[in-house]
């Protein structure tokens, strides 16, 4: 029977089936942050168990992690006590267990979604899980990747498998070239609008079509990472030329090791005659730009159209548009590009790669920041992106810009660090979530691409990329 | 959770929260992630609508400005066992705290028309039932709520919801992932029964696929 890369993916981990509806899969890979991993070690320690595969787990700290460290900082000089207490747990569990981990003090600490894949721990074929929803990042590569909750990583802590119900397929051909001004990250929320947030419940989506074909690793990781978004905790993409290339940069195989993975590597595709239980093909041609202007990932609108108007909503949607447009603090007849904004963050697992930073800077050069802004941040995803652009006098052109240049963390993409925006502020953000206080308490974020984030910041408003 | 004849019944006051789409951030915002505990987290269930101030990991509910308009505010619903809600409630954050919010609360079902993926498998790791209904189901359920509180009781044996001693719906639910709620069965130890059958994999795999062993 064809098979799609979802179903070879299963199969290739699948130990054995436990009921009518779980099966135990192998899991290769584990990623550990700070914040959904203290409970899953005390579990671990109360059964007296310790980790099954020591090296199929890394670690890094990131959710809570200051972004104004600079030199010699360490995990003592963070100021919000509790967040301390949850990184020296990290640095506690690790240093117990024998674990490998990126800390505060490394070049490699980062996101934990971006430094997996750049440092080569993120490999096609995998199966890859982590307390944290982004997980489905990886499966850029070919993996099967998702996000657990914290009972499911002490388990796979402890038997290095995970109890899962296999999903459905689900496929979105993204076919076309993009207008001039339009990322990945226009593509993947612009199909977040079509499909809903709940569009992908119960399926693994895999992302194909000429666009997927045509565009970088870091493009493909921002359309997986949102996956989630779109209400699939799987999103997948086959692994090709581009994705060997990335990964012979920066895994740390031997020649002979990727010689013989290659042979593996390239039957993981979906079979010609592969069935789906869901397709849908998308013209990305005819997208434009696109901006959240509400409270979930689905309220989006191009940046140059109207708003919904409340008397032209149907009933269900009314109440949840009304509750998002109050919440927004949006009147009626306005478009996202009326609006002033006090914020603009560039950074978060979905957006802070070197690429989405090159796409920021060149709208930026030679510019200044809005007066009407407030602050605007530029947050690398990880310490070897931070080199990588400062190597290419990025942060000088953000600096100049009048942009501050953080050091690497989740940032503002959620509020358990010093970046938040307070009450009623209205942030440009290239990060994943508009949930109600997501940046902060009563904050207002618009999501949008690094290249609609920097022109924000530069106009004070969203403007016409063109 | 207690026996009634032969049945295992949950009962007890519903509260309502009419919405779609409840990410996990509502449930519980990310401020209080900073706990290193599985318990503790009832203060914090909703906190960004049930209270009107901000509020901090460790300050009690007693110290915060509560939003009277909330529901779960409101006597009865303050003591509610079963949430009902609309379409894809807990989608977004993988976060188990927001079914530690929900359990820790006394909250014991959820009902509701859809539920986020990640969710939906962590409420079964922590006795909180989640029972899907048909959208026009959840809509007459509302209908039923819409003027004064409700008791609804749960046979988790039938798989069906009572209003008094009628009949109203039944549901379905996975046997094992329901056994997990009623024997409160932990997933490792059932896991580690299939140890040898993991090593014998792993020793096939490491063989067949050895770069992905390549860090070890």
């Amino acid at each position: 029977m064809p098979k799609t890369l979802y179903d070879k993916l299963w199969e290739e981990h699948h130990i054995t089936t436990l009921d009518s509806s779980e099966s135990l899969l192998y899991i290769d890979r584990q990623y550990l942050h700070e914040v959904t991993s203290p409970q899953a070690f005390e579990g671990l320690s109360k059964k007296g168990l310790s980790p099954w595969r020591l090296n199929a787990n890394i670690a890094t700290p990131d959710h809570n992690v200051p972004t104004e460290r600079g030199d010699s900082f360490k995990t003592e000089n963070i100021k919000d006590e509790i967040s301390k207490i949850q990184v020296t747990e990290l640095d506690k569990n690790c240093n117990k267990f024998g674990i490998k981990q990126f800390d505060i003090t490394s070049i490699n600490q980062g996101i934990v979604h971006v430094i997996g894949p750049e440092l080569g721990y993120t490999l096609p074929g995998m199966t890859i899980v982590c307390g944290d929803s982004h997980t489905s990042t990886h499966g850029a590569f070919g993996c099967l990747a998702m996000g657990i909750g914290t009972s499911e990583v002490e388990h796979v802590l402890a038997t290095q498998t995970l109890k899962v119900s296999k999903l459905k397929n689900m496929r979105v051909k993204f076919n076309g070239e993009p207008q001039e001004g339009v990322t990945s990250k226009d593509i993947v929320l612009f199909l977040i609008r079509t499909i809903g947030t709940a569009g992908g419940n119960g399926h693994a989506i895999e992302f194909a079509g000429s666009y997927i074909e045509s565009i970088s690793m870091e493009a493909r990781m921002t359309i997986c990472n949102m996956s989630i978004e779109a209400g699939a905790k799987v999103g997948l993409i086959a692994p090709d030329a581009t994705t060997f290339n990335y990964v012979k940069d920066h895994s740390q195989l031997s020649e002979e090791e990727f010689e013989d993975a290659m042979s593996h590597w390239t039957s993981l595709v979906s079979d010609n005659d592969a069935s789906f239980d869901k397709e849908i093909e998308i013209d990305v041609s005819l997208i434009k730009p696109q901006v959240t202007w509400g409270t979930s990932p689905e309220m989006v609108v191009d940046f140059d159209q109207e708003i919904p108007n409340l008397d032209f909503v149907d009933g269900e949607n009314k109440r949840n548009f009304e509750l998002a447009k109050k919440y927004m603090g949006i009147e009626e007849n306005q478009k996202v590009t009326d609006l002033k904004f006090d914020r603009v963050f560039i950074g978060s697992c979905t957006n802070s790669r070197i690429e989405d930073l090159r796409d920021a800077a060149k709208v930026v050069d030679g510019k200044k920041v809005s007066e009407d802004i407030i602050e605007a941040i530029v947050v690398p995803g990880s310490g070897l992106v931070k080199e990588q652009a400062e190597s290419e006098g990025l942060n000088i052109i953000f600096e100049k810009a009048g942009f501050l240049w953080r050091d690497p963390g989740c940032s503002m993409c959620l509020g358990m660090n010093p970046d938040q925006l307070k009450p009623y502020e209205r942030c440009a953000s290239t990060s994943n979530r508009n949930f109600e206080g997501r940046q902060g308490n009563l904050g207002r974020t618009h999501l949008m691409s690094p290249l609609m984030a920097a022109l924000t910041a530069v106009n004070g408003r969203v403007v016409d990329p063109s | 959770m207690k026996i009634e004849g032969n049945e295992l019944i949950i009962s007890g006051v519903v509260a309502t929260i009419d919405r779609d789409n409840i990410d996990t951030d509502q449930i519980i915002p990310t401020e209080y992630l900073k706990s290193i505990k599985k318990f503790g987290f009832e203060d914090y269930l909703f906190d960004g609508w049930r209270y009107l101030d901000e509020g901090k990991l460790g300050i009690s509910k007693n110290d915060r400005e509560q939003n009277p308009d909330f529901i779960l505010n409101q006597a009865p619903y303050d003591k509610a066992t079963i949430l009902l809600t609309r379409d894809n409630f807990g989608c977004g954050s993988s976060r188990e705290h927001a079914v530690w919010a929900l359990r820790d609360f006394g909250i014991k079902i959820v009902i509701a028309s859809s539920f986020g993926d990640i969710f939906y498998n962590n409420c079964f790791k922590n006795g909180v039932l989640p029972i899907k209904l048909d959208k026009n189901k959840i809509e007459d359920l509302f209908q039923k709520m819409s003027d004064s509180s409700v008791d609804l009781s749960v046979s988790l044996d039938s798989k069906k919801i009572f209003q008094n001693e009628n009949e109203l719906y039944s549901f379905d639910v996975e046997e094992n992932l329901l056994e997990r709620i009623i024997y409160g069965l932990d997933d490792v130890d059932m896991t580690l029964k299939h140890k040898d059958k993991i090593l014998a994999f792993e020793q096939t795999r490491m063989k067949n696929t050895p770069w992905i062993f390549s860090n070890d």
